[in-house]
C-alpha cells in the first residue's frame, strides 16, 4: 500500500538567518573547529583551507595510491586505504610508512594525527571502533619503523567524513582508510 | 584558539536564532492490509479562525501510525459536533468503526479541545474529555487527542506526542556541515540545537526528556556533551584521549554508559556516574566492545562486540565479576543493540542477505526476525511505546529516516528536502 499526504507535504525552509523569526526562543549552539596550526586539507574547517598560518599550511597531498613506493617522505602517500572490514596495513605501504617514521623521527617537533575512516556500511559508532582499529595499526607500523610514540595521536571518524561521497564500491574503497595529518612543528 | 576563545566563539553564535530547516515529510511506505476505518469530523470552531485543523492533525497522526484509515471528509453525510444528536447510521452505512467529534472553545487567553470518541457499531461513547490549550500550543492538543483514541482503540499508549532528535548532514567535504535537530514526532517544528562543522554523533535522549547527550567531534577530537534542550546550555562530560562514543542515559538518568579507548586502542564499555563523573570499567576485552544499551532495570547492558571476530550482541549485568554472555547467534553480523521498554526484545542493525537492516531479537529465546528490507538500514531507536522503531536508511543515495512496527506490519519513510538525515533517536513519552 502506498499512501501519500499532500496536505502534509511541508516547507523546507532554507537556512537563513533572515528567516529564524517564529519559534526561536532556544539558539542552536555552533561550533566550529579552532582555526591554527592544523596541516592538510581533510580536516574541513575555514582554518585550515584559509592558509593564513604557517608556511607549510596547505601541503598537497597526493592522490590515494600515488607515490606509495616512492623513498622520500614528502612523495609518500598520506592517505593509507584498506581492505573491506580489516585493519591490516596492506604490504604495498611498506615503503611509505618506512618514509613517514624518518620524517617524524627525524623531527622531534613533528606531530602526526593519525585519523581513522570506514565506509558508510554498518553501525556508525561500531565503525568508531573500527576506524581506531586502523589508526592503531598504522601507528603500530609507524613505531616499528622507529616513530616515537609521544609524537603520534589518533582519532577516529567512523564513517562520518567520507572522502568521496556515495555508495558504490569504489567510494567504499577510497573511504576505509587512515589519513596521516602534518600538525605543527613539521619541516 | 584556545578554549576560552571558542567558548567565547559558542557564546557569539547564540545571538543567532535557531534556523528552521530540514523539515521531514511523512510517507507510509507500508501499511496494515486492514487498517481500521476511523472518521474525523473536522472540529466546530465556535470563534474563528483558529490556525490549527486539529482534526486533520489527529487523522495525520493516526494515518501515520499505519493502523488507521480515516474517512473522506467529502463523503461524510453529516459533521456532528459534541452535544448534538447525530444518527450513527450515517457512519454505519459509510463502513466506519470510530467516529471522533470535537470543538475548539476560546477561554480567555487559552483555547480548550473537547472532544469524544463513539463505537459506531454499538453507539458506545468510549471518550469525552475537554483539554485546555495554551495559545501556540492547539498542535500538541491535537496530538494529545490522537495518543488518546490510539490507546482507547489499540489498548496501548499513543507515541504522538513525542520528539525526536536527528543529524542532518549538509553539503561536501571541506564544506559540510553536522547539525544536531530536535522535531516532533511528525518531522514538524524542527530546531537546529547544534551546528558544527565536524561531525556529530548518536544522540540520546534523557529519561526526563530534558537533555540530549550526544557525540561531537569539535575541535578534531570526540567528546561527549549533554545538553539541556530548554536553556541550550551544555556540558562536556568526557573528552580523553582517543573515542568518547555511544553515550546511553541510564533508566534513572543519574549514570551514563558510553565506550573510551586506551592508549593502545582497545575500545570498552564504561558506565559514568554523572554527578562525580567517576568511571566503571565495565567490559576488558582486546575486541572492540562499544554501544551499550540499559536493560530497563538498571542492572543490565547490552553492547556489541567483535571478540568472537565478527560483530555480535553480547549481555553483561552490572555487578562485581559478571562476565558477558552473548545474545545474538542468527547471522554474521548483529550490532547497535537498543532495548525494548518491557525488556523483552532487543532491535539491532543485523546483516540478512549481504545488506544491513533492522531485526528484532527476543531476549528470552534468542529468536530473531528482519523487520524491514532496505540495503543500509541502521541506527534503530524505539518509540517509548514499544511499538515502532524509527531508524536510518538510504533512498537514492541521500539518507532519510523511516520507521517501522516492530511487528513489520508498517513502514513509513520521513524524507527531508536537504541533505542527509540520520542517527534518530525518539524521545520518552513527554510528562502530563
Amino acid at each position: 500500500m502506498n499512501r501519500s499526504f499532500p496536505r502534509h507535504v511541508m516547507l523546507a525552509v532554507l537556512a537563513a538567518t533572515g528567516l529564524a523569526l517564529a519559534g526561536c526562543a532556544k539558539k542552536p549552539t555552533t561550533v566550529d573547529a579552532p582555526a591554527g596550526e592544523t596541516v592538510g586539507s581533510t580536516t574541513g574547517d575555514a582554518g585550515a583551507t584559509s592558509g593564513t598560518t604557517g608556511s607549510d599550511v596547505g601541503e598537497a597531498r597526493p592522490l590515494p595510491g600515488t607515490g606509495a613506493d616512492a623513498a622520500g617522505a614528502t612523495a609518500a602517500t598520506t592517505t593509507i586505504l584498506f581492505d573491506f572490514d580489516s585493519a591490516e596495513v596492506r604490504a604495498e605501504y611498506n615503503s611509505a610508512i618506512t618514509a613517514h617514521a624518518r620524517r617524524i623521527a627525524a623531527s622531534p617537533a613533528v606531530r602526526v594525527r593519525l585519523e581513522g575512516n570506514t565506509d558508510e556500511r554498518g553501525s556508525p559508532e561500531y565503525n568508531i571502533g573500527l576506524g581506531e582499529r586502523r589508526a592503531q595499526a598504522v601507528k603500530r607500523a609507524l613505531l616499528l619503523q622507529g616513530a616515537p610514540d609521544a609524537q603520534i595521536t589518533t582519532v577516529s571518524y567512523g564513517e562520518e567524513r567520507p572522502s568521496v561521497e556515495g555508495g558504490s564500491e569504489e567510494a567504499w574503497s577510497q573511504n576505509r582508510r587512515v589519513e596521516i595529518v602534518y600538525l605543527g612543528g613539521g619541516r | 584558539m584556545t578554549d576560552l576563545l571558542r567558548s567565547l566563539f559558542v557564546l557569539a553564535c547564540l545571538a543567532l536564532c535557531a534556523p528552521a530547516h530540514a523539515q521531514l515529510t511523512v510517507q507510509i511506505t507500508r501499511g496494515m492490509t486492514a487498517p481500521i476505518p476511523i472518521a474525523i469530523v473536522p472540529f466546530a470552531v465556535t470563534q474563528g479562525p483558529i490556525p490549527v485543523d486539529v482534526a486533520q492533525v489527529v487523522e495525520n497522526d493516526l494515518e501515520r501510525s499505519g493502523r488507521f484509515q480515516g474517512l473522506e471528509r467529502g463523503s461524510m453525510l453529516e459533521q456532528p459536533v459534541p452535544g448534538t444528536r447525530f444518527d450513527l447510521a450515517n457512519w454505519r452505512l459509510l463502513k466506519t468503526d470510530y467516529l471522533v467529534i470535537g470543538r475548539v472553545v476560546p477561554d480567555g487567553q487559552q483555547w480548550t479541545v473537547q472532544f469524544e470518541l463513539y463505537n459506531v457499531l454499538t453507539g458506545e461513547r468510549l471518550l469525552g474529555y475537554s483539554l485546555p490549550s495554551a495559545p501556540g500550543a492547539l498542535k500538541q492538543a491535537a496530538h494529545r487527542v490522537s495518543d488518546m483514541v490510539y490507546e482507547k482503540i489499540l489498548g496501548v499508549p499513543g507515541a504522538f506526542s513525542t520528539r525526536i532528535a536527528y543529524v542532518a548532514v549538509s553539503g561536501v567535504a571541506p564544506q559540510r556541515r553536522y547539525r544536531l535537530v530536535v522535531a516532533d514526532a511528525d518531522g514538524e517544528n524542527p530546531r537546529v540545537i547544534l551546528d558544527s562543522r565536524e561531525p556529530i554523533m548518536s544522540p540520546a535522549w534523557s529519561p526526563d526528556g530534558d537533555r540530549l547527550a550526544y557525540v561531537s567531534f569539535e575541535g578534531q577530537m570526540s567528546a561527549i556533551y549533554v545538553q539541556e534542550l530548554r536553556t541550550g546550555r551544555r556540558e562536556r562530560v568526557s573528552a580523553r584521549a582517543g573515542i568518547n562514543g555511544a553515550p546511553a542515559w541510564s533508566p534513572d538518568g543519574r549514570r551514563l554508559a558510553l565506550t573510551l579507548s586506551s592508549r593502545e586502542g582497545n575500545v570498552d564499555v564504561y558506565v559514568m556516574d554523572l554527578a562525580s563523573r567517576d568511571l566503571l570499567r565495565i567490559t576488558d576485552d582486546a575486541a572492540i566492545d562499544t554501544e551499550p544499551a540499559w536493560a530497563p532495570d538498571g542492572r543490565t547492558l547490552y553492547f556489541t562486540s567483535d571478540r568472537a571476530g565478527r560483530p555480535q550482541v553480547y549481555r553483561i549485568a552490572l555487578a562485581a565479576g559478571q562476565r558477558p554472555a552473548r545474545v545474538t547467534f542468527e547471522g554474521p553480523y548483529n550490532a547497535r543493540p537498543r532495548v525494548s521498554p518491557d525488556g523483552r526484545q532487543l532491535v539491532v542493525v543485523t546483516l540478512d542477505q549481504g545488506a544491513y537492516r533492522l531485526g528484532v531479537v527476543d531476549v528470552a529465546t534468542g529468536r530473531s526476525r528482519v523487520i524491514t528490507n532496505g540495503r543500509l538500514d541502521e541506527g534503530p531507536s524505539f518509540a517509548p511505546n514499544g511499538q515502532t522503531v524509527i531508524y536510518a536508511t538510504r533512498e537514492r543515495g541521500r539518507g532519510v529516516l523511516a520507521t517501522a512496527a516492530v511487528d513489520g506490519s508498517v513502514t513509513s519513510r520521513l524524507t527531508s528536502e536537504v541533505g542527509d538525515i540520520r542517527e534518530p533517536a525518539w524521545s520518552p513519552q513527554p510528562r502530563t
